[in-house]
């Protein structure tokens, strides 16, 4: 008896070590949650883009965790609001890095404050998915730098492409003081003559400025002006726009990526009739073709954008949607927040569709959209529709 | 070429009266406690915004207007009563980080009660451009003119025939010769408040169909307010007025003509020599320092 | 020795004694350390230590002089890109980089500063401020030379062929130099050009008629406050790696000055203490999210209301009143 009780004994004390061990094994990860880091301008002269940027973050990592989380993990947002000063960026990316210690980071509104951030997360080993526009983040690649919008350079290219279809090649350039502004417009002085179009006319307003007529009376002054690019966002290209009409400027406008969004619809009124502007998917997502891979992303994005805070959808929400979800499925494939498999797994994302277009990434590009990702728009009737695309 | 003059005069006049009427605001409030109101930006800010709420409600615009007006002045109010008359033996440095303060709270308060967006207002009588002398404005430009004009005609008259105003004239020249004859400066400073808050209201209103308004559009017209009323000379209502339109057409002529990338500098270069030469301002009185 | 216990016989000796003040300095920077965990803290208190550098320099203008200055972001602005440029564009040394941009910095002020401190009051502050957006929107718009408003990196700081790199390491840089920087300040103020300079503030007409040349010396202290400012700008761009125009912003030299007032004016330890607070509330109160710059404006306002003098000298007020 005693011989038999002592071996169910030692057997249920042998269960209950095992158990014991077996908890102790299984990562205390599962519990863990998965913290994802974002430094954003919420506040500040690039409100505009951080805004939609945070609101859809909280959104959808609400969303995810409420069917389940990530590989069984709960996703944990920790947001900071730079206010689009590089400075604040750069101690919230210590922050975020050193205090919270996040597996991964999604943000950077401004080029400024990604390039600030840049040199702590290479040291650190720690992707970062950036959600700025400038084409200097990822040329030259590096290797923990990813990033999810067009780069300005493409938004130039997509422009001239479209001027050169319209034979317009005498062009006038008009930009804003913001880093958004004049990195697109050094890049369009830059790509300008592969597509045979010739800048005439370079004029500049200031970040608050209320009144641009005085400059676009001085590229109405300028005889052969055949177009005008207006390299902005925010107010500034709304003001452009109505001080456009005012004028009575009849040259094709063309604006950029940066208003891409029908709160500059709203704002310039009628003016906008007839202006162009490359854009994502997104804006015209009602309109796609069926066919369009696009299409079934970007609906379900602005349906539930829209939906819950009542508002228009915006582009920039859009970029901050897909860095989320290229973590997300990135850290699916890696199977963890390893953070030398989780940047293989970015750096390895292929056809993944999300607002911006279709995404390829490779070891030499971590964008991985290419010009066909952006669409030509023209306002037409208040609304959105697409310009035919000519051969590029 | 030679319209194209006529369109920057427009451009810079049309600035320039906003300016003139932030910088009134700015001159009012000093005259009355020698402090600078960093605030006084959000007083535009605010008519602007709740002009847009008040639209947006369905109220028609010029009671969304006079709302607007009457908002900005309670706030403008409320902040002279809480903040300012709380710190009465502060000296002038520690009251004007008060209204740096309050201008901050202020912004944060209205990214809570509205948000962050930039929002139009409907023009008060469309927007179709007239042509004048060569140049095109919109008809917002014009009423922009026109309550300025009517406006300095009301303050001369405020100013020059009604006991508070007169009271408001006293104090300015000299606080304590007006307490003796029995004028009460504090309810002196209260007013001022109130009628700084309402004339950068109507500024914003104003403005607001032309520049939209946004939550931290009183940032950058705050500062150019408080340099037109230097330029013009601190204090003088007439170099107010002034200076808001000197600085307006600096700007729109240094835009058209020198560079458009450093109009500003252009602007606050040739403000800089002016101060060097008329250290007071344009119509600054000169003052003589007791010793 | 007894002459200046005498002296400082009503206050207390760790508020105004200079080797009190700057002992008990030198002892919270040593032991900081201990109650930091991680790099983000050194962080911190590195970016309060350059801060502080400048508004003790800003403190002898606005609150020993009686000068204001609404533009002092753009000295700091000048010495970041003056050393940025120099060291990264022309090769040259960083700290040599650092001594040129800092010289440079002073000349400007030198010949900036007669002119402008002909004007008093609100016509100074608008002057200075006029100043400091000229320098920021040059800053910004050649964009060739210094990278526009996106900014440029930095390369880091080399002493005597060691780089200087790593948050712990520029913490004690750092420290050592907000240590000289009071040690600078406090031996000014209490020199017969600090005298000079407070008789100055108390009456410029009265210091006159003393024989105190009040142009001379309200320019000496101008360019001294401008080579505090550099100096911290350089080692910021140094320390960060990157900067940015918003370095030299009108609103961060509004931020220099609340920091100023707020902590003490005329208290050199108060310009410490402001730059400490404000440069560690904001990262507190972040936690607030939305309601961030309405809490923060908010206590500024009842911080001013309530310690009219700064928070320093207020304090200091209470403790001497205790103590009687």
């Amino acid at each position: 008896m005693a011989v038999i009780c002592k071996a169910r004994v030692s057997m249920l004390v042998a269960a209950i070590a095992f158990s014991g061990a077996i908890c102790a094994v299984v990562p205390a990860s599962a519990q863990e949650p998965i913290r994802i880091g974002a430094f954003l301008s919420v506040t500040g002269p690039a409100a505009f883009l951080g805004d939609p940027e945070q609101k859809t973050l909280e959104m959808y990592i609400e969303r995810i965790n409420a069917a389940g989380g990530v590989t069984g993990r709960k996703l944990q947002l920790v947001v900071y609001d730079d206010g689009g000063d590089a400075d604040k960026a750069r101690t919230f990316t210590k922050r975020l890095l050193e205090q919270d210690k996040v597996d991964i980071i999604v943000g950077g509104s401004t080029t400024g404050t990604t390039m600030a951030a840049v040199p702590l997360v290479e040291q650190a080993q720690v992707p970062l998915v950036s959600l700025a526009g400038a084409v200097v983040i990822v040329e030259p690649t590096k290797k923990w730098v990813f990033k999810t919008p067009h780069t300005d350079r493409m938004a130039c290219e997509k422009i001239f492409a479209d001027m050169r279809g319209r034979k317009l090649t005498k062009v006038a350039l008009i930009s804003g003081a913001g880093g958004f502004d004049k990195s697109m417009r050094g890049e369009c002085l830059k790509v300008a003559g592969k597509y045979g179009v010739d800048i005439v006319a370079d004029e500049s307003y200031g970040a608050a400025d209320t009144d641009m007529t005085a400059q676009l009376t001085k590229i109405k002054g300028t005889p052969s002006v055949q177009a005008v690019l207006n390299c902005g966002f925010g107010q500034g290209p709304a003001i452009v726009t109505k001080n456009y009409k005012q004028l009575g400027l009849t040259t094709p406008l063309y604006q950029s990526h940066g208003v891409a969004s029908k709160e500059f619809i709203k704002l310039a009124g009628d003016a906008a009739e007839g202006v162009r502007l490359p854009a994502a998917a997104l804006l015209v997502a009602d309109i796609l073709p069926e066919s369009d891979a696009q299409k079934p992303v970007v609906v379900a994005y602005k349906r539930d954008y829209e939906a819950k805070y009542k508002s228009d959808v915006s582009t920039f929400g859009g970029h901050a949607y897909d860095g989320l979800m290229l973590a997300v499925d990135a850290i699916k494939r890696a199977g963890g927040t390893d953070k030398a498999k989780l940047r293989d797994a970015l750096e390895s994302t292929r056809g993944y569709i999300g607002t911006a277009g279709v995404v390829n990434m490779s070891s030499a590009d971590h964008m991985g959209l290419d010009l066909t990702a952006f669409r030509m728009l023209e306002v037409r009737n208040g609304g959105w529709v697409l310009v035919k695309e000519t051969a590029m | 070429m030679d319209s194209q003059w006529t369109q920057f005069l427009a451009g810079g006049l049309t600035a320039g009266s906003v300016y003139a009427l932030v910088a009134l605001g700015y001159s009012i409030i000093f005259n009355a406690s020698r402090v600078i109101n960093f605030a006084q930006g959000e007083f535009v800010m605010i008519g602007g915004m709740s002009a847009v709420s008040l639209v947006a409600t369905g109220v028609p615009m010029p009671i969304a207007v006079a709302g607007a007006v009457v908002i900005a002045s309670i706030v403008g109010l409320l902040l002279e009563k809480l903040a300012v008359e709380r710190a009465p033996r502060a000296d002038v440095v520690t009251l004007i980080i008060i209204t740096i303060g309050a201008s901050i709270f202020l912004r944060g308060l209205a990214q809570l009660v509205w948000d962050k967006a930039i929002h139009p207002l409907p023009p008060f009588s469309g927007d179709r451009p007239i042509a004048v002398l060569g140049a095109t404005i919109v008809p917002q430009s014009l009423w922009v003119l026109g309550a300025m004009v009517v406006i300095v005609a009301a303050l001369s008259w405020f100013f020059g025939r009604t006991l508070l105003g007169k009271a408001m004239l006293a104090t300015s020249h000299n606080r304590l010769a007006a307490q003796l004859v029995g004028i009460d400066v504090a309810k002196v400073l209260f007013a001022s408040f109130g009628l700084a808050a309402a004339l950068g209201a109507i500024a914003g209103v104003l403005i607001a169909p032309i520049t939209f308004t946004s939550y931290d559009v009183g940032v950058m017209l705050g500062l150019k307010g408080f340099a037109a009323a230097i330029l013009g000379g601190l204090g003088s209502f007439a170099g107010a007025i002034v200076g808001g339109l000197v600085l307006g057409l600096l700007e729109s002529l240094s835009a058209g003509y020198v560079s458009s990338a450093y109009k500003d500098v252009v602007a606050f270069l040739i403000m800089l020599v002016v101060l060097f030469f008329r250290p007071r301002g344009i119509l600054g009185a000169l003052q003589s320092v007791r010793v | 020795m007894f002459a200046s216990r005498r002296q400082d016989a009503t206050n207390p000796w760790w508020a105004s004694s200079r080797t009190g003040g700057i002992a008990l300095l030198a002892l919270v920077i040593a032991l900081a350390p201990l109650a930091i965990s991680n790099n983000y803290f050194y962080d911190v208190a590195i970016i309060v230590g350059l801060n502080a550098i400048v508004c003790v320099g800003l403190n002898l203008l606005i609150g020993y002089a009686g000068q204001i200055s609404l533009g002092h972001a753009g000295f700091v602005g000048l010495g970041a890109y003056g050393s940025a440029l120099l060291a990264s564009r022309y090769g040259w040394p960083p700290l040599a980089a650092l001594v040129a941009a800092t010289a440079g910095v002073a000349l400007l002020a030198f010949v900036v500063g007669r002119p402008i401190l002909r004007l008093h009051g609100h016509y100074l502050a608008m002057a200075t401020l006029g100043l400091g957006i000229i320098v920021s929107i040059v800053i910004s718009t050649e964009d060739g030379l210094t990278g526009g408003p996106d900014g440029m990196p930095v390369p880091p700081l080399a002493l005597f062929g060691l780089v200087v790199q790593g948050e712990r390491t520029w913490y004690w840089v750092v420290g050592g130099c907000l240590l000289l920087a009071v040690w600078l300040a406090q031996n000014l103020i209490e020199s017969p050009i600090g005298r000079a300079l407070r008789a100055l503030h108390t009456s410029e007409i009265a210091a006159e008629v003393a024989g105190i040349d009040s142009a001379r010396h309200k320019l000496m202290v101008f360019v001294v406050s401008a080579v505090f400012a550099a100096v911290a700008g350089g080692l910021t761009a140094f320390y960060a790696g990157f900067i940015t125009p918003a370095k030299a912003s009108f609103l961060h030299s509004i931020e220099l000055v609340t920091m100023v007032v707020f902590g003490g004016m005329a208290s050199t330890f108060g310009a410490v203490v402001g730059a400490a607070i404000l440069t560690v509330l904001p990262q507190v109160l972040t936690l607030l999210k939305d309601y961030e710059m309405v809490v923060f404006g908010a206590l500024m306002m009842l911080t001013m209301i309530f310690l009219p003098l700064g928070v320093v000298p207020t304090l200091a007020g209470y403790w001497r009143r205790g103590a009687r």
